[in-house]
């Protein structure tokens, strides 16, 4: 029953990395670039839904209504503008620039709101939770991550497979010249990833702040986790990053189960276990290997 | 430093191919005059300063190494703190066994360069900024391993033994000595390495890694080649550091700080150059020193300008300086020019 539970646990843990990782994942299968800011935006994310949020009378809990489409909106503007200008010189320059960017927002972070960890206030919510067994506890925001993931992510698939604008996206993922030939405006394809890209990475920092506490330096160990989740999934396939989260959530908790200090550990141990038996991961193509 | 002009003729004695530039002469000159002033300065500069020189030369290192991985071999590492703190442990576990600290650090390098090795074959099976995270989850790893080994002092760090017996000037001035002999290995040695045949090939991936591979060139083994090195170079740098700062701690030696110090000095000095990553140093410790009041804001400030200088002006700022004068104070290529027989032909006819 105790490992029954720690597999429980492992599955909510891996719904958050996989909402973490769509994101991460989308930006690379269409722009191929790897934005090493990913986590702090989730962290800036967080930020605004405790500091600014309040200011317009919304609750915790509905703060996303506001952050995601906020975020989705500055997806857009930051990639029509930074990273597009870095892309053009080349994926290199990107990765640069992101992580450059990833180190001045944690600072300023850090100036603006000290080192303090912060929660997202959802009220009593945060200690309510669904008891089916024994020593089962499942945390009703854990739970609602996890749906969350899986609806995002089927969302998103049907956005890819049925609009319009997913197919473009998928034109320019497969074959930017080609799309390019053809009429599409890839710049404006690449701001709609992006800010795909930034609202459910926005989600998944808000999450974050209601599950446990965070810090300005929360999104380096977080962007750490999405990635794991990728790769162990499989780049490029998004049902793959569901498994790979899932696959790291539980390897996480049987770490933390044999001892609090192997947590991360444990994740880790896995991650370079896939990479060095599987590197395409468990449903990946062979498209981020070299 | 470098070999006085000795220009090699091709078969009509028109064209001469010279190494170095008269101001490469000049640097010479001006090379040694520093080497000797920076070996005596800690009995010269007040300990302040000697510490600051420290601190700087350790960056020295840690830039020079990152600009070869990402300058010449296209590698963004943004987890060398991995060899960074392995170096220091190394020292520390060196140490505890009775040697003397100052004698483990190329022992640390040694350690950090075989520990790469297997590490690349890992690495080198993902690619652009996959490999740049996967560099961190190793960084990563190897500090919760470090922390769990309760002899190294665990996650709470220990102080390192073997100074104890030394009075704190001579700690002071053993270490400097030492960090200073190091960085000057490393920038040397890394001039001579950019010179060699390896060099070549560096500069070739770096130039156009396809062409490079379509002329024949192994880029996967000189990138293997390279990151092993680049191990060694952090590895002998967080030696050092455990010897200057001895309380070791993991998440101190693993410091992602490391990583964005060595990325951002690189970049706004100018990668692929041997003399960016010092100029990029001394601009980030003038900054640091001048806002050493205000907290962070000196690293705000810092990748502010590393993430302009990589839009607007990617070859730094020793790139930018260099294509406008023509000049080189370390020279790694060649100069190709007109003998004086050819200019006096062209002379004659016109």
């Amino acid at each position: 029953m105790i490992w029954l539970n720690v597999i429980v646990q492992g599955v909510l843990l891996g719904g958050f990395y996989a909402l973490f990782a769509c994101g991460l994942s989308l930006m690379f299968g269409v722009l191929k670039v790897i934005n090493l800011a990913h986590g702090d935006m989730a962290v800036v994310a967080a930020y605004v839904a405790v500091f600014l949020t309040p200011h317009l009378h919304i609750p915790g809990v509905w703060s996303f209504l506001v952050v995601v489409p906020l975020f989705g909106l500055i997806g857009y503007v930051v990639q029509r503008t930074l990273i597009q200008k870095s892309i053009d010189r080349d994926p290199f320059t990107t990765l640069l620039v992101t992580f450059g960017l990833s180190v001045v927002i944690e600072n300023l972070l850090l100036e603006a709101y000290t080192a303090n960890g912060q929660t997202v206030n959802i009220g009593s919510l945060i200690a309510k939770s669904w008891h089916p067994a024994s020593i089962i506890y499942i945390s009703y925001v854990s739970l609602a991550v996890l749906a969350a993931a899986v609806l995002v992510l089927v969302l998103l698939q049907l956005f890819l497979s049925y609009t319009g604008t997913g197919r473009l996206i998928r034109a320019v993922a497969d074959d930017r010249e080609a799309a390019q030939l053809s009429g599409a405006n890839y710049r404006h394809i690449f701001g709609i990833a992006a800010a795909i890209a930034f609202a459910t990475v926005a989600l998944a920092g808000i999450a974050y702040g209601m599950m446990t506490q965070f810090a300005p330096t929360s999104g380096g160990i977080n962007l750490l986790f999405a990635f794991e989740a990728v790769v162990i999934g499989g780049i490029g396939s998004l049902w793959g990053t569901l498994v790979g989260g899932v696959a790291l959530g539980v390897a996480q908790q049987f770490g933390a189960h044999l001892n609090p200090q192997y947590q991360v550990l444990a994740g880790n141990l896995l991650f370079l276990v896939v990479l060095a038996v599987r590197p395409q991961g468990l449903f990946g193509k062979k498209t981020a290997l070299s | 430093m470098s070999n006085p002009p000795s220009p090699a003729l091709d078969r009509n004695g028109l064209i001469a191919v010279r190494r170095s530039t008269h101001s490469a002469i000049y640097t010479l000159v001006g090379a040694l005059i520093l080497v000797v002033l920076l070996t005596a300065a800690p009995w010269i500069v007040p300990a302040e300063v000697a510490t600051t020189l420290m601190n700087f030369f350790i960056l020295v290192i840690m830039a020079t190494m990152w600009n070869l991985l990402a300058g010449y071999a296209g590698m963004v590492s943004i987890g060398q703190q991995a060899f960074v703190g392995l170096g220091a442990y190394a020292t520390l576990y060196l140490a505890l066994k009775g040697m003397n600290p100052f004698v483990t650090i190329p022992l640390a390098a040694v350690a950090c360069a075989v520990i790469a090795y297997p590490v690349t074959y890992l690495l080198f099976r993902l690619r652009g900024g996959y490999f740049s995270i996967a560099t961190w989850v190793i960084a990563d790893t190897a500090m919760l391993i470090i922390g769990t080994i309760a002899v190294l002092g665990g996650g709470t760090g220990r102080s390192m033994p073997g100074l104890q017996n030394l009075s704190p000037s001579q700690t002071a001035h053993y270490s400097y000595l030492a960090t200073w002999v190091v960085a000057l290995v490393v920038v040397t040695g890394t001039y001579y390495l950019l010179r060699s045949r390896l060099g070549l090939v560096l500069a070739s991936i770096r130039d156009n890694e396809v062409a490079a591979r379509s002329a024949g060139v192994h880029v996967r083994s000189a990138r293997r080649i390279v990151f092993i090195i680049a191990a060694a170079g952090c590895g002998a740098a967080g030696a050092v550091l455990a010897i200057s700062q001895p309380f070791i701690q993991p998440t101190n030696e693993f410091n992602m700080q490391w990583a964005a110090e060595m990325l951002f000095v690189s970049m706004i000095g100018g990668l692929g150059t041997i003399e960016g990553p010092i100029i990029g140093s001394i601009i980030f410790f003038i900054l640091q020193q001048t806002l050493q009041q205000e907290g962070v804001w000196y690293l705000i400030i810092f990748g502010t300008i590393a993430v302009a200088i990589a839009l607007w002006q990617p070859r730094g700022l020793w790139g930018a300086f260099r294509d406008r004068f023509h000049t080189e104070l370390l020279p790694v290529g060649y100069w190709v020019g007109e003998t004086k027989v050819k200019r006096k032909i062209r002379g004659g006819q016109t």
